[in-house]
């Protein structure tokens, strides 16, 4: 935690307990080698490997365009590898391993905010009544307890989310993948759902896979940072970030953050063909 | 910054001016309307009396009151069964049209083979085919009750007018689902008929009824066609048949008051439906919405 560390970054030598607590996680999903290619010529990612063990926090961080949201559709089953494989541990997955959160709040206008929840217990054949608990418990998690009842279109953009995010984790899935979930919101707003998202994690003790564009937020959410570059979208950089949870409000403010974020930065400098620093 | 006490009385003098605009919208809405009605019949009254135009020609507005009150009784017997013809038309357009936008919606083999058969029903002017329609027609017996084969052409013909619109719109309807919504469905696993059932007909129920609104008006104007047509004596005969029979017989006042009494029932059934799609919408739907600004 002293500036000196700054050098290091990353990649500092000595095994700290949350690396060492890393290392020991099992192993959860593997994307093996994988190449994703649209039409004839445009190659969305090329030779993707990423070893996803359970607990894991990863921020896929890179320039527009790199594959991230082709890489979480890989992974969610929306579309299928052109080579290579996506193995999860213990054979397939089945529907209940996996929250979905997007950028936008996608939820569906005509229902109230108990029912946007319930959907993913509703497609599991399971009556509202027998899932209230649940979704009183998922809204609370995300402070929004009292607007079971509202609609929609009566929350602002920041509450939507929210719900969105109680949507994904009421199943309490394995693994909750997220497309710059808070992308179109303002930094205030961005900052407490960073909060409510850790909180979310630790309550769930799932895995997130997490896309951003913002190395501010990749440092303070994850334990692992994956930097990608684009044309062709690759993995070219991967960042571990040792500071253990529950993160506080402080650990923005702490020297180990500034000199993650530089790291970060660089990492993403290079991904970008080392011109100028125009992230986020 | 200022920073002003939330007194649950002070209401701000934005406020003041939209409750009074509102009120004030809500006098004109039937104010308005009542007073270009009672401004036309004047006219009407005026063009007919100024030019001494004949009555069998041009009845002046009195002339046709009288007669809707002389024959009330044989209008509102016809005014049923036009009634019927249109609302047992719209029903098998909704049916028609729902029914084929969820099968084009299921197989997009069956949408490529029908469509364009469904629009060369919608193009061809169906009052040159309605006369053949109603020759081709026999009585349908369906076991429990026979549909006469006037009734059954009749409905044809409405039908062939309606059903359109329920169709392209109940089929862009189903297919205007957000797709990260979509995605999200295939994520959780959702059956065809779960995605159907939870998604795409909810998300379609605003295009449907707008295309119920406008088929509704074009299931009374296909009656209308019909009867025309049809023009069946006796009893069974709706109020375009009462129009027919008035201008056989010089009594244009009649035909001026069953006229009058469609146009009504067009009203009525625009209203109505109008309202329906309000009660559904007013919740969710920005068409319905009333926002606080
Ligand atoms: N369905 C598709 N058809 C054709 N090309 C696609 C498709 N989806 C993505 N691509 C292409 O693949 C590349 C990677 O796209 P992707 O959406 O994964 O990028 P991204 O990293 O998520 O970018 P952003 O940060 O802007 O969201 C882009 O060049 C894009 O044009
Ligand atoms: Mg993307």
């Amino acid at each position: 935690m002293t500036p000196d560390l700054a050098d290091g970054g990353a990649a500092s030598a000595a095994p700290s307990p949350a690396a060492a607590e890393r290392a020991a996680r099992a192993p959860l999903m593997s994307v093996r080698n994988v190449t994703k290619v649209f039409g004839r010529d445009v190659v969305a990612l090329r030779g993707m490997s990423l070893d996803v063990r359970q607990g894991d926090f990863i921020s896929l961080l890179g320039p527009s365009g790199c594959g991230k949201s082709t890489a979480l559709r890989l992974i969610a089953g929306l579309s299928n590898p052109t080579s290579g494989r996506i193995e999860w541990a213990g054979g397939g997955r089945t529907d209940a391993d996996l929250g979905v959160v997007f950028q936008e709040p996608t939820l569906m206008p005509w229902a109230t905010v108990a029912k946007n929840v319930w959907l993913p217990m509703r497609l599991r054949g399971k009556s509202f009544a027998s899932c209230r608990a649940d979704i009183e418990d998922a809204l609370e998690t995300v402070g929004l307890k009292g607007f079971e009842g509202a609609y929609p279109r009566e929350l602002s953009g920041g509450m939507k989310m929210r719900v969105s995010i109680a949507r994904a984790m009421v199943t309490r899935p394995k693994m909750i993948l997220m497309d710059e979930p808070f992308a179109a919101l303002d930094e205030i707003t961005r900052f407490k759902l960073n909060n409510d998202l850790l909180a979310m994690r630790a309550k769930l003790n799932c895995t997130v896979i997490f896309v951003t564009h913002s190395v501010f937020e990749s440092v303070f959410l994850s334990d692992r940072i994956v930097v990608m570059a684009a044309r062709p979208g690759r993995v070219i950089h991967e960042l571990n970030v040792d500071e253990p949870y529950p993160r506080a409000e402080i650990f923005r403010t702490s020297a180990e953050y500034a000199a993650q974020c530089r790291a970060a930065s660089e990492a993403l400098n290079e991904a970008m063909g080392g011109a100028g620093a125009g992230h986020e | 910054m200022t920073v002003r006490d939330t007194d649950p009385t002070l209401i701000d003098a934005d406020e003041l001016a939209r409750q009074r605009r509102r009120r004030v919208e809500k006098i004109a809405s039937w104010v308005l309307p009542a007073a270009v009605i009672l401004l036309a019949l004047f006219l009407w009254h005026w063009t007919v009396v100024a030019n001494e135009i004949p009555h069998y020609i041009l009845p002046g507005p009195g002339l046709v009151g009288e007669a809707l009150v002389a024959n009330a009784a044989t209008l509102f017997d016809s005014w049923v069964i036009t009634i019927q013809t249109t609302a047992l038309a719209l029903l098998a357009a909704v049916a028609g049209g729902v029914g084929l936008a969820v099968l084009f919606n299921q197989s997009r083999f069956a949408e490529m083979a029908f469509y364009p058969f469904a629009v060369i029903l919608q193009v061809t002017p169906v009052v040159a085919v309605a006369p053949l329609i109603l020759i081709y027609v026999t009585d349908l017996d369906l076991g429990l009750f026979v549909i006469p084969e006037k009734v059954l052409g009749m409905l044809i013909v409405a039908w062939i007018v309606a059903f359109f619109p329920i169709l392209s719109n109940s089929t862009l309807g189903l297919r205007s689902a957000d797709h990260n919504l979509r995605d999200l469905f295939s994520i959780y696993g959702a059956t065809r008929w779960q995605r159907l059932r939870y998604l795409q007909i909810p998300a379609a129920l605003p295009y449907f009824l707008g295309g119920l609104r406008i088929a509704g008006g074009l299931s009374l104007i296909g009656a209308v066609v019909a009867e025309f047509v049809a023009g069946t004596g006796g009893m069974g005969s709706g109020l375009a048949f009462r129009i027919l029979e008035a201008n056989y017989r010089l009594k244009t006042d009649l035909a001026f008051a069953a006229l009058i009494l469609i146009a009504l029932t067009g009203v009525l059934i625009f209203a109505l439906l109008s309202f329906l799609s309000h009660a559904l919408l007013h919740k969710w739907h920005e068409s319905a919405v009333k926002r606080e600004v």
